[in-house]
Parts: C-alpha cells; sequence; structure tokens
C-alpha cells in the first residue's frame, strides 16, 4: 500500500487550480523532493494532503485513509513557524506540540516527556534545547523544529521549506540529517524546496508541480527540458555541471532567482521570531 | 487595615482579579495581542456608562459589551489584525458613547473616574461575589484550553494540521480575556487595565524562560503588585490605582535586569577569550 496517493485530484485555492486531476503514488520509506516555481502550489499540496485543504475532485489516501486532520501518520514542519518567544527554551518550544491537541493544562505526563527527549535526543537537539530559542542559529532551530515533527512517531514526514534562508553548509545538514531519519525510522519525506541541487544525491525520487500538473519520477526522468518546459509553459533548458544541475529558462537559472524572494501567497503570514 | 471592612473586600477583591489578569495576561503577551485587551476596555467602558444610565451594576455592563466584542473579535480572527484604523475608529466611537451615556447621567464626575482609573475600595460585598464567580468561571475554561492555546500561540499552522480547533480556542480566549478585562476595569479602571494585565506577564516573560514558571510568576508579581498597590494606598492615602501602575511599571523595568546582567556577562566572556586567544 502507498504511503500517499493523490487519484485525479483537483485542488483550488482562491478560485486558482493548483492542480487539476493529478495522480501519483509515494512508497513508503521514500524521501522525495516537492519542487516547482513560485506560487506553482507546493504549500497547498502539502496542506491537502494534512486535510487543510479539500480537494476539488478525486481522493487523496494517507496511508490508506482519506486525507484529514489530526492523522498520527503525518508530521508536519509548516513554513509558517508561529511567533515562538525567543526567551524560552527549546524543550519548552517542542513540548509545546506534545499532545497539544488534547484538551486541559499544558503539563506533560512522564510518557510525554519521555517523547519529547525521544524526540530531541534522535535530531541531536538535546543540548540544545536547554538554551533559549533566541541563542540558537537557524539551522539549530530548524533541527528543534524538525523534532516536534517527529512527536507521535508520524510514518510521513511533510517538511515545508526547510532550507529557507539557510547558508548552504547548514542546508546541506539539514537534508543529511532528514535523510538519515528517513533511513532509521523508516519515514517516508516529503520535503520542498526552491533549488534541486541541495538536495542531490539525498532524495530518491522528485515530484515537480506547475501550471496545474505534477510530474514523480527519477531525478534523470523528471529534471529534463521536455518535461519542465511542460510544467514551466515556457522554453526550459537543463545544464548539468558535474553533480550539479541548473535549471535554465533563456539565459536566467529559474530556481536560483525563486530564491531570493519568497512569495508562496503566504508572504502576509510571517512573523518575528521563528 | 485589616479591621475595617473595606479594606478587606478590597484586598480579596484586587487579590482575584489580580490572579486572573495575571495568567490571562501571560497568554495574552504570549499571543501578541495585548491591544486586544486595551481595546476591549475601551468596549467596556461604554457597557459600564449603559449600564449605569438603565441602573444595573457597571460590571455587568462591562462584562455584556466586552464579552460580545471579545467573541467577535476571535471569530473575525486575522481578518482584523490587518484594519487598525477601522478598530480604532471603533474604539474611539465606543468611548464617545460611553461619554455620552455619562451626560445623560447626572452624577458625571465621580462615576467617570471610577471607570476610567478604577475603584477598589468602592467594592461591595455584592460586587465581590460577582468578581469571585467571574473568575473561577474563567480560570476553568481557561484550564481546559490552555493546552491548545499554547499549542496553537505557538504553532498555529502546525496545531491546525494536529486537528486543534484553532478558531474555537481563539475564541474561546478572547471570551475569557474580556471577563479578565472586565474584572480588572474594576481594581485600576478601563484606562489602566494594561498595568495589570499586560505589566506583570511582560516582567515575568523577561524573568523566565520556562513556561510554567513564567505562568506562575505572572500572576505572583500581579498579586504583589495588587496587594502592595492596596498597602502603600492606605498608608499615603494616595490613589490605589496610582499605585498599582507604579509597582506594576517598575517591576516591569527591573525584569530586564537579567537581561543586561546576561548581556554584560557574554561581552566580559567575549573580552576575556580575546585576550586569552592574544599571543
Amino acid at each position: 500500500m502507498s504511503l500517499v496517493s493523490f487519484e485525479g485530484v483537483t485542488l483550488e485555492l482562491g478560485g486558482r487550480t493548483i492542480l487539476s486531476d493529478v495522480g501519483f503514488d509515494i512508497e513508503p520509506g521514500e524521501f522525495v523532493g516537492l519542487l516547482g516555481p513560485n506560487g506553482a502550489g507546493k504549500t497547498t499540496l502539502l496542506r491537502a494532503i494534512l486535510g487543510l485543504v479539500r480537494p476539488r475532485a478525486g481522493r487523496i489516501l494517507v496511508d490508506g485513509r482519506d486525507a484529514a486532520r489530526g492523522q498520527r501518520a503525518v508530521g508536519y514542519m509548516p513554513q509558517v513557524r508561529g511567533s515562538a518567544d525567543l526567551r524560552w527554551t527549546g524543550w519548552d518550544f517542542v513540548a509545546s506540540a506534545a499532545g497539544g491537541h488534547r484538551w486541559g493544562l499544558p503539563r506533560l505526563d512522564a510518557a510525554g516527556k519521555a517523547e519529547v527527549a525521544w524526540a530531541l535526543d534522535t535530531v541531536g537537539a538535546t543540548a540544545l534545547a536547554r538554551r533559549p530559542l533566541g541563542e540558537l542559529s537557524g539551522g539549530e532551530r530548524q533541527r528543534l523544529l524538525l523534532s516536534q515533527a517527529l512527536l507521535g512517531r508520524p510514518r510521513l514526514l511533510l517538511l515545508d521549506e526547510p532550507l529557507i534562508s539557510l547558508d548552504p553548509a547548514h542546508q546541506r545538514g539539514v537534508v543529511e540529517l532528514v535523510a538519515r531519519l528517513g533511513r532509521e525510522l523508516g519515514l517516508g519525506v516529503l520535503f520542498s524546496a526552491h533549488e534541486l541541487n541541495p538536495l542531490m544525491g539525498a532524495i530518491d525520487r522528485v515530484l515537480y508541480v506547475g501550471r496545474g500538473r505534477a510530474v514523480l519520477g527519477t531525478v534523470d526522468a523528471v529534471i529534463t527540458g521536455p518535461v519542465l518546459s511542460r510544467l514551466y509553459g515556457s522554453p526550459i533548458e537543463v545544464v548539468r555541471t558535474g553533480r550539479r544541475i541548473f535549471v535554465m529558462a533563456g539565459d536566467t537559472e529559474v530556481e536560483g532567482e525563486a530564491h531570493r524572494h519568497d512569495h508562496h501567497g503566504h508572504a502576509e503570514h510571517h512573523h518575528a521570531g521563528l | 487595615m485589616l479591621a475595617y471592612d473595606f479594606m478587606r473586600t478590597a484586598f480579596v477583591a484586587s487579590g482575584v482579579v489580580a490572579i486572573l489578569s495575571g495568567l490571562v495576561g501571560y497568554f495574552l503577551v504570549l499571543r501578541n495581542q495585548t491591544f486586544a485587551g486595551h481595546a476591549l476596555a475601551h468596549v467596556g467602558f461604554t457597557g459600564a456608562t449603559g449600564a449605569i444610565l438603565v441602573g444595573i451594576a457597571p460590571l455587568w455592563g462591562l462584562v455584556g459589551f466586552t464579552l460580545a466584542a471579545g467573541l467577535a473579535m476571535g471569530a473575525l480572527g486575522e481578518k482584523l489584525s490587518a484594519r487598525d484604523v477601522a478598530i480604532g475608529m471603533t474604539l474611539s466611537l465606543a468611548l464617545g458613547f460611553g461619554l455620552l451615556f455619562l451626560h445623560f447621567y447626572t452624577a458625571f464626575a465621580t462615576q467617570a473616574t471610577a471607570l476610567l482609573f478604577g475603584n477598589v475600595l468602592g467594592v461591595d460585598r455584592e460586587a465581590l461575589w460577582s468578581l469571585v464567580t467571574l473568575s473561577l468561571l474563567s480560570l476553568a475554561v481557561l484550564a481546559v484550553v490552555s493546552r491548545p492555546l499554547l499549542f496553537a500561540s505557538l504553532q498555529p499552522e502546525l496545531a491546525e494540521a494536529r486537528g486543534v480547533p484553532v478558531r474555537l480556542v481563539s475564541v474561546a480566549f478572547l471570551g475569557i480575556v474580556a471577563v479578565a478585562v472586565s474584572e480588572s476595569s474594576q481594581i485600576v479602571g478601563v484606562l489602566l487595565v494594561f498595568t495589570l494585565m499586560v505589566g506583570p506577564a511582560a516582567a515575568a516573560r523577561n524573568l523566565s524562560p520556562r513556561f510554567g514558571v513564567g505562568v506562575a510568576l505572572s500572576a505572583a508579581l500581579a498579586l504583589g503588585e495588587a496587594w502592595g498597590g492596596v498597602t502603600l494606598a492606605w498608608f499615603t492615602d494616595w490613589p490605589v490605582s496610582f499605585w498599582i501602575t507604579a509597582l506594576s511599571a517598575t517591576v516591569y523595568g527591573f525584569s530586564f535586569a537579567p537581561y543586561g546582567l546576561g548581556v554584560l556577562k557574554a561581552r566580559a566572556r567575549r573580552a576575556g577569550g580575546g585576550l586569552s586567544a592574544a599571543p
């Protein structure tokens, strides 16, 4: 059974069609990079898997069940990071998500504390969690957010732009950490990014969205001139130099350009803080 | 000073209200919604003056109006946050109506002062019971929603994905804020609600990086400031509200001291490190 199945899915957001009659299957334990032009609907696709956006048509199955809010099988790291108080310790920040959907006082029992400790240890953030968030670097905070996504032991991780505003060394660190978690915990991972290159060597397949379509396949099969030209709706050339791949429209590198400004239809929600 | 009935009532009333304000205020500061507290107090003024005009206790006018406004704010949610001019106009209009209601009521000056700046020494038995009952109700609701509220405050998107009814939690919280604002207005007045609801919470956040400690500290500081204010007013014969604002501002000011010390220490460490690294 596939971990995530899209069957003839049409997604709309604010009257705009994001995906139109799209189908693909992500298998358990698979590391998939989610790429596409700005505004192509990467975040909307992730939110649909979470059950936060209902498909206009078709079916989305997660672990064999219809996508719905509050699925235990899915861990999520949103792009909008909330407005955490930077004076708080990492532990309190991560722990707020443990059982945070239940009513009552925000107190953790022994099992809850053990779960938080496990999640922090798994991403190697046990020592970090003792320090206030304000003292941590962007990469260190990403690790805390990642450990938060692991709470509840999901089988699928949805990571929305975890590399944004990180320098290349930290980007590499996050990708390697996610790849290791996927291997060790048998997690399927859907990892959205503006650029393919930081993910090269780590991902099994790539899901490329654009102009209402989505193509899932190996990098060699998907990152080609003809496929991307169809997704971008304009002539695209793919240039390979050694292990790096550049996606070019005319003389401009489209992915590199996209990385510099971040508008996802969510930009107005960006808070200070994390 | 405790030999007098009105002083005992003042201590109980200000204590109960301070604890509620300290606890609710911590979440208010955490959620960056302190402006909502301010706005609700303005609306409450209209409610209170309207209540006086029709001859019921001002507390019920306060609670009714702030609760309605709080629930509306929660229901509209983010749509409101971008409209500060519209909100400002609505609040001015609310205060204007409050003024009009007072104009129709003859005992203008004393009522206005009591509503704007509070009058804890004027709280009677009946009002005390109302305050205590409302506080207990609010605390009970807060206890039920506090866990998802904390989660949704820190990570709204993640909370939504995990199945937290974010909108419902937000509406319930603003309902609690409305009650806390109404109660604080009875102690320090609608203009000084900030001093009990935001001052102690902001100071507590400065003083502790832990959530549990911070919440407890916020309630304790609010209680200390309220009781300190009543006590100092007894000895000086100056207004209680003045003393509470003075204590609140002082505590808030000093709450930056540990952070400042931390910066100084870090600077010293860096300077020391630089020296030892030199050849």
